[in-house]
């Protein structure tokens, strides 16, 4: 495949050393590019190549990046993943008995050895790249032109693609596991695209892990399109290696009547992004964003969300919370537009923090832009630190102070936690993050 | 209740206590054996809260001087978590809310802290929640609060009879109930009232701290003790309870200056 080059008949800016090294380093990152597939995404890529070249990386001098480095990533040079082969063995602390349909992607390669899809009910097809049809709604959804989304497109060794037929009701949980193996520093692209058609119901886990790799890059994007009067319950579970950099995106569009829920965690990554994009694009749709936060040492975790309204009597409930320890950093941007059309819209944002240590930091913004005037809309931001008088509480009921801290953390982290829908995952990540904090 | 030569539970001597360098507990003496039921009534500011957060171990309160004996051991010496377990039980006066915590596994975690330091075997989530909805029956409370964050949304009734709930549970060798009357109507406080009777015991003591003569209509107590301004001023029986309430708290302290200027 031939590399287009973007046009280049804007005025030349001067560029200054460290754009000239951030041109470099993408110019290195494109220049390995060799993604394979059908001649239908040929251009699909080509138009995300060229929006990425446009574009160029960002740095702390782009709004969007104003909290969040990423010269970390910068200045490590990573080779395109390689497929591996895992053992069942391997993944074992991954697999959901409750949820027994299951892909696994390695290294961004579907690995049909440690998935389990061969009890699929009615009505849900599941396709990877090497047998889908032409995928109109792939890069379709907004925010594609934002530039790691636009670089996924161009790059992504595969697609993991899950289409719930009308009327059907998808019972059990489908685990999506996407995993990076390797000791070399790598990147990997992993991509889904999840289309419920009108009327259905369908439960989704989608998860980022490592098996033995260290510092690798991530770079995720799942959209979502959820029909008319849908359901859909998506679960976002990111806990990534501790050295790792995660960029993701969860673009998502309501039609009317639809209900779209997204429980997002994110643990892992020493710098971590995550972009949900929801766009309710018809009226009455109801939308709940609920995250988790916990980074610990030096840990930079960024959650940017961005849900805009294009129609009336829509509903949306979003909390974030944040756990912050040691000397690391949270971040919290929160937008929701209210346009004119969106009329009667009830919405209301959270953002809640607990800092464990002196020198942790949390920046969190909600930022509600409302043009509608006849709207309910409510938003607040809490900072705290573990609450003396609640610690004494436990003290006097026996707990030591360690035991007393931890189930006020346990309590904090649980609210959102609460909301996946295995019990064997949910005990597995409260334990994850009561020693995280230990 | 009262029984001869019954062992003493807490023996208070002179005790003194800051809260950020302001003197609240002024020499306070008071000694309380099993069996029996004390009230400490007094006006707000008196220093009441004061001594119960003392006896529970708030980090807030400085002891600046005296001593406190908790069945022949020095209260001072063990921290908020031992006192509990070793028997002391303070009702809030005010209960925490702790979302996210469920009240049964608050209580649970609470209960088989002390079975563990009494050498028992911890009880499991099912042997536990056997016990938990026998003792409901104590505070007259539905099964519902159990699944529900500790005191979350509860009512000021609500939050009262699940702190005697976990009394029910722990059992105390001296539980201390601060201002568990507040704020309570006649039903909860003969109800939480009700619970506090069940539980006591000739083994164990009560200490009950109020500001209303109300709550010992329902709780008999052996012995009043009116305080002011950091110490216990007089004590008496139920029948100084009655007399507060019709004369007030400022006739106690005239009473004491009349005492004072008789010597």
């Amino acid at each position: 495949m031939t590399l287009h080059v973007a046009s280049t008949d804007t005025v030349e800016k001067p560029m200054s050393g460290a754009d000239q090294d951030r041109q470099a380093y993408l110019a290195k990152l494109l220049a390995q590019r060799s993604p394979d597939g059908p001649s239908w995404l040929g251009k699909i890529r080509d138009r995300a190549l060229s929006i990425v070249q446009e574009r160029g990386l960002p740095s702390n001098r782009d709004e969007d990046w104003r909290f969040t480095d990423l010269s970390g990533l910068y200045k490590t040079t990573f080779a395109p993943a390689a497929q591996a082969s895992l053992h069942l063995q391997d993944i074992e602390s991954l697999i959901l008995a409750d949820a027994p349909l299951r892909l696994v992607f390695v290294n961004g390669f579907y690995a049909p050895a440690l998935s389990a899809v061969d009890h699929r009910p009615v009505g849900l097809s599941i396709h990877t790249l090497v047998d889908a049809a032409p995928l109109a709604q792939l890069g379709q959804q907004q925010g594609m032109t934002e530039v790691f989304t636009a670089l996924n497109t161009a790059n992504f060794e595969d697609v993991v693609v899950i289409q719930v037929a009308k009327h059907q009701i998808i019972e059990t949980p489908i685990h999506l596991l996407f995993l990076t193996t390797g000791e070399e520093p790598t990147v990997t692209y992993p991509r889904g695209l999840i289309v419920a058609e009108d009327h259905s119901a369908v439960t989704l886990i989608e998860e980022y892990a490592a098996v033995g790799a260290d510092t690798y890059f991530t770079n995720a994007v799942t959209e979502v399109w959820v029909g008319q009067n849908a359901q859909v319950h998506h679960h976002r579970i990111q806990r990534e290696a501790k050295t790792a950099f995660h960029i993701g995106k969860t673009a998502v569009s309501q039609d009317r009547d639809s209900c779209y829920s997204l429980t997002s965690l994110s643990l892992g990554g020493q710098m971590s992004r995550h972009n949900p994009l929801v766009i309710p694009t018809g009226e009455q749709t109801d939308t709940r964003l609920q995250g988790l936060t916990l980074a610990v040492d030096q840990q930079v975790a960024d959650t940017h969300s961005d849900l805009s309204f294009t129609g009336p009597h829509c509903t949306a409930q979003q909390l974030h919370k944040c756990i912050v320890d040691d000397r690391a950093r949270a971040v919290f941007n929160g937008k929701i537009f209210v346009p004119k059309l969106a009329q009667q819209t009830n919405a209301s944002q959270l953002s809640r923090n607990l800092l464990l240590s002196t020198k942790a930091r949390v920046d969190t913004k909600p930022q509600l832009e409302i043009i509608a005037d006849d709207v309910k809309c409510a938003h607040g931001a809490t900072v705290s630190q573990l609450d003396d008088e609640e610690v004494f509480y436990l003290q006097s009921r026996g707990l030591d102070r360690d035991s007393a801290c931890d189930l006020l953390v346990e309590g904090f982290a649980a609210e959102i936690i609460e909301q996946l829908p295995i019990a064997q995952q949910r005990q597995r990540l409260l334990d994850a993050v009561l020693s995280e904090i230990r | 209740m009262i029984k001869e030569k019954s062992d003493v539970i807490l023996s208070v001597r002179n005790l003194t206590a800051d809260v950020d360098g302001t003197p609240i507990l002024k020499g306070l003496n008071l000694e309380i054996k099993a069996g029996e039921i004390h009230a400490i009534m007094g006006p707000n500011g008196s220093g009441k809260s004061t001594f119960s957060k003392v006896l529970a171990g708030h980090p807030a309160y400085t002891v600046t001087g005296g001593e406190v004996v908790y069945k022949g051991q020095n209260l001072f010496d063990l921290e908020p978590e031992e006192r509990s377990r070793s028997g002391v039980f303070l009702a809030f006066q005010y209960p925490l809310e702790i979302p996210g915590v469920s009240n049964l596994d608050f209580l649970r975690v609470s209960f088989n802290s002390k079975r563990k330091h009494e050498g028992l075997e911890e009880l499991d989530v099912f042997d536990f929640d056997d016990l938990v909805r026998e003792r409901l029956d104590v505070v007259k409370m539905d099964p519902a609060f159990l699944e529900r964050s500790v005191n979350e949304g509860f009512s000021g009734g609500e939050k009262k009879r699940n702190e005697i709930l976990q009394m029910a549970l722990l059992e105390p060798t001296l539980a201390i109930l601060d201002e568990t009357d507040s704020g309570l109507d006649i039903d909860a406080l003969k109800i939480v009232a009700n619970g506090v009777n069940q539980l006591a015991k000739p083994e164990n003591a009560t200490l009950m701290i109020t500001h209303y003569q109300r709550l010992l209509d329902y709780i008999m107590p052996d012995f009043v003790h009116v305080m002011a301004e950091g110490k216990i001023l007089t004590t008496g029986g139920k029948e100084l309870a009655h007399e507060l309430e019709a004369r007030g708290y400022d006739w106690v302290k005239d009473e004491e200056v009349a005492e004072v200027a008789a010597r």
